[in-house]
């Protein structure tokens, strides 16, 4: 408003409507660099193919390699990193907001070392084993459900469940799963030890069709749970019993948040393994841009976690002649670039 | 809309902070809870906002034209914050949430929609007005001064257009200007749509000078309630507050004024402390030696006291020249 006093309720709704057309552009914006960044990756990646032959393999013109290549690898394979950038994100966003806490991101509640542990048995001990190739998806989706319903029992209490009871006896379930896998880790071979780590690192290089089709099911239902949440959201990071006395049913609220989130990590962490960072910077960046109202943040963080997982996928598949795991990836160029907007805008973090 | 609170008891485990409370508030009224820290005064605020679930007894509204007769913790949250609003004492802010928006989420209940409509716009803009903030509404709210803050949290009660206020130490961080504009603000609020407002505070001079009706409570019971006259009274502050009281009844200011003249300790009484001299001043030159109140009387061969005003240093407990009354 420009220091300008506004002078009646039509100057409100003016200014009201400035500030949504501004978020509505960088959702927009978000999302032409998401589609633009899409295209590129596209013809990025290990197989060498030049960029007639990527279009061919699109079109289904090319070769039967260079069709399978495009079809069958890369377009699922980004897809499902899309998914998990933006179920990371939002899950972050999410339990920022719940627990009022800027360190608070989606492994907080202890659903990460959950389905690590339900992984690395599966990896280890061959659990779900009928499952046949996926076995470590369906334990890890399993453990990382079971571990939130066994936060939530943790923290229950007949006068009603605490936020702060559910983030200690989170951290407490986490540990507990940490030291499990750990142990399993002690106990493995060389071979099976390698495949746990690998799997503990993240990587999207086993993501196929499939592995989005068992993906998008839970994290499209935690968007949406979360989604229908935002204002709410708004007023329940101000403080839970101004929450209530706003008239928010904080209760059901919560449970929807936590439900939701645990959907987002389940459906990412069984594909591509424990992504970490993430979730902690993503929300944190688009706060700084667009400002907390989590109706605008929302579909921001969405957009923004899928580009910034796409680019350091991307980055991930061609750096070297292997793959590196992307977790590694995230937390070594993520750091350094939060670090940075934290110096240069951290006026407007969290006071 | 009345409030009647029905033989409520509350208590945090073992411990007992409200022992069966029972008295009726009525629309039309700013009605006052007084009493000492920790009394329990709070715990009753959020007794009847639902906050927390009373161990005994119940709160009920009375909304003869509405809802009529009913139990607050039968109500969902919704509904209840479309007749009630709550002002918390303290406000933990964590999100950089701009004034607009954070009085925007008073109409929570009230809209549906996601966007406010004109008419939400309308109620916004009449809020920030009467709390003075209009000049405020792009600033994070974690930027604030606490009393711009209690400001802007009033403003949020305010746009969830309710019949009842609960305002927790209303005019805490306030500076004096303020706090008289926020009460005569209840006050029009009070007469012009006929709401009820309940406040919580420790100022007995702002309560008698604003409150219709004034509940006295101690260790969880009510002691006293009724008209401030009939409440604050020499023999309640001693029994309550174990303060030595003057109560008097001011033409000069329109209502009662509250002397503190000493305190009760244990079984004596004693003085409370006050500066050795009258009236204090700090003009240049600061006399030297005068080490406790650099006032004009402790220089050495000072003038006597102008008339009408006590000399310096009666002895303890002898004379009426006291602590004067909060400055109103």
């Amino acid at each position: 408003m420009d220091g300008r006093r506004p002078s009646s309720g039509e100057d409100l709704r003016r200014i009201g409507a400035k500030s949504r057309a501004r978020g509505v552009a960088i959702i927009l914006l978000t999302a032409i660099a998401l589609a633009a960044i899409f295209v590129i990756c596209l013809f990025l990646g290990s197989g060498g193919l030049s960029f007639e032959r990527c279009i061919q393999g699109l079109m289904g013109d090319g070769s039967w390699s260079d069709n399978y290549i495009i079809q069958r690898i890369r377009i699922p394979r980004m897809l499902c990193v899309i998914l998990v950038g933006a179920a990371l994100s939002v899950g972050g966003m999410t339990m920022q907001s719940l627990f009022k806490n800027p360190m608070a991101s989606p492994s907080v509640l202890g659903l990460s070392s959950g389905a690590s542990f339900g992984a690395s048995m599966a990896i280890s001990y061959g659990i779900f084993g009928f499952a046949s190739g996926y076995g470590t998806t369906i334990a890890a989706f399993i453990f990382c459900i079971g571990t939130m319903g066994l936060v939530y029992a943790v923290a229950y209490s007949k006068y009603g469940t605490s936020t702060m009871m559910l983030l200690l006896s989170g951290m407490a379930i986490s540990a507990m799963f940490s030291g499990l896998t750990s142990l399993i880790e002690y106990l493995a071979e060389d071979a099976t030890l390698a495949d746990i780590v690998f799997w503990m690192m993240g990587s999207f290089n086993r993501c196929g069709w499939n592995s989005f089709y068992i993906a998008v099911v839970p994290i499209v239902l935690g968007l949406i749970m979360i989604g229908i949440n935002t204002r709410e959201m708004n007023i329940i990071s101000m403080g839970e019993q101004q929450a209530k006395t706003l008239g928010v049913n904080v209760g059901r609220c919560r449970i929807m948040l936590i439900l939701g989130t645990s959907l987002l990590v389940a459906g990412s962490v069984s594909i591509c393994g424990v992504i970490g960072f993430v979730g902690l910077i993503v929300p944190h960046i688009f706060r700084m841009i667009a400002g907390p109202d989590h109706v605008m943040l929302m579909p921001l963080c969405m957009l923004g976690g899928a580009v910034f997982m796409l680019i350091m996928d991307t980055i991930a598949k061609t750096i070297t002649v292997g793959e590196l795991p992307v977790g590694i990836l995230t937390s070594l160029l993520g750091a350094p670039f939060f670090m940075y907007i934290l110096r240069t805008r951290r006026r407007e973090i969290w006071s | 809309m009345d409030i009647e609170i029905k033989g409520v008891k509350f208590s945090y485990g073992s411990k007992s902070v409200l022992k069966s409370l029972s008295f009726k508030m009525e629309s039309g009224n700013i009605v006052g809870i007084l009493g000492q820290n920790g009394c329990g005064k709070t715990t009753l605020l959020n007794c009847i906002n639902t906050i927390l679930k009373p161990t005994g007894g119940c709160v009920m509204i009375d909304d003869p034209g509405g809802l009529g007769e009913m139990d607050v913790q039968r109500m969902s949250s919704k509904d209840l914050a479309q007749h009630m609003a709550t002002v918390a004492q303290t406000n933990s802010t964590s999100f950089p949430f701009t004034v607009m928006e954070a009085v925007k989420m008073g109409r929570y209940a009230q809209t549906r929609a996601r966007d406010a409509s004109d008419q939400d716009m309308d109620v916004i803009y009449n809020a920030l007005e009467r709390v003075g903030m209009l000049d405020f509404i792009d600033r994070n709210i974690n930027e604030l001064s606490g009393g711009e803050l209690r400001r802007v949290m009033i403003a949020r009660a305010l746009v969830q257009e309710p019949d009842v206020m609960l305002l927790d130490e209303p005019t805490l961080h306030l500076d004096i200007n303020n706090q008289f504009d926020l009460m005569d603000l209840m006050r029009e609020l009070v007469d012009e749509k006929k709401i009820l407002v309940v406040i919580v505070t420790h100022d007995l001079v702002l309560a008698a000078r604003y409150c219709d009706q004034i509940v006295l409570m101690q260790k969880g019971e009510v002691v006293s309630i009724g008209c401030c006259a009939d409440v604050i009274t020499p023999e309640n502050m001693r029994d309550v507050f174990f303060v030595d009281a003057e109560v008097s009844y001011s033409e000069a200011i329109h209502g009662l004024n509250v002397f503190i003249r000493g305190k009760f300790k244990g079984r004596g009484r004693r003085d409370i402390s006050r500066r050795p001299c009258w009236p204090p001043s700090c003009a240049p030159p600061i006399p030297a030696g005068c080490r406790t109140c650099r006032c004009r009387c402790c220089l050495p061969g000072a003038p006597p006291p102008r008339t009408g005003i006590p000399g310096p240093t009666p002895a303890p407990g002898s004379g009426p020249a006291g602590e004067p009354g909060p400055p109103r």
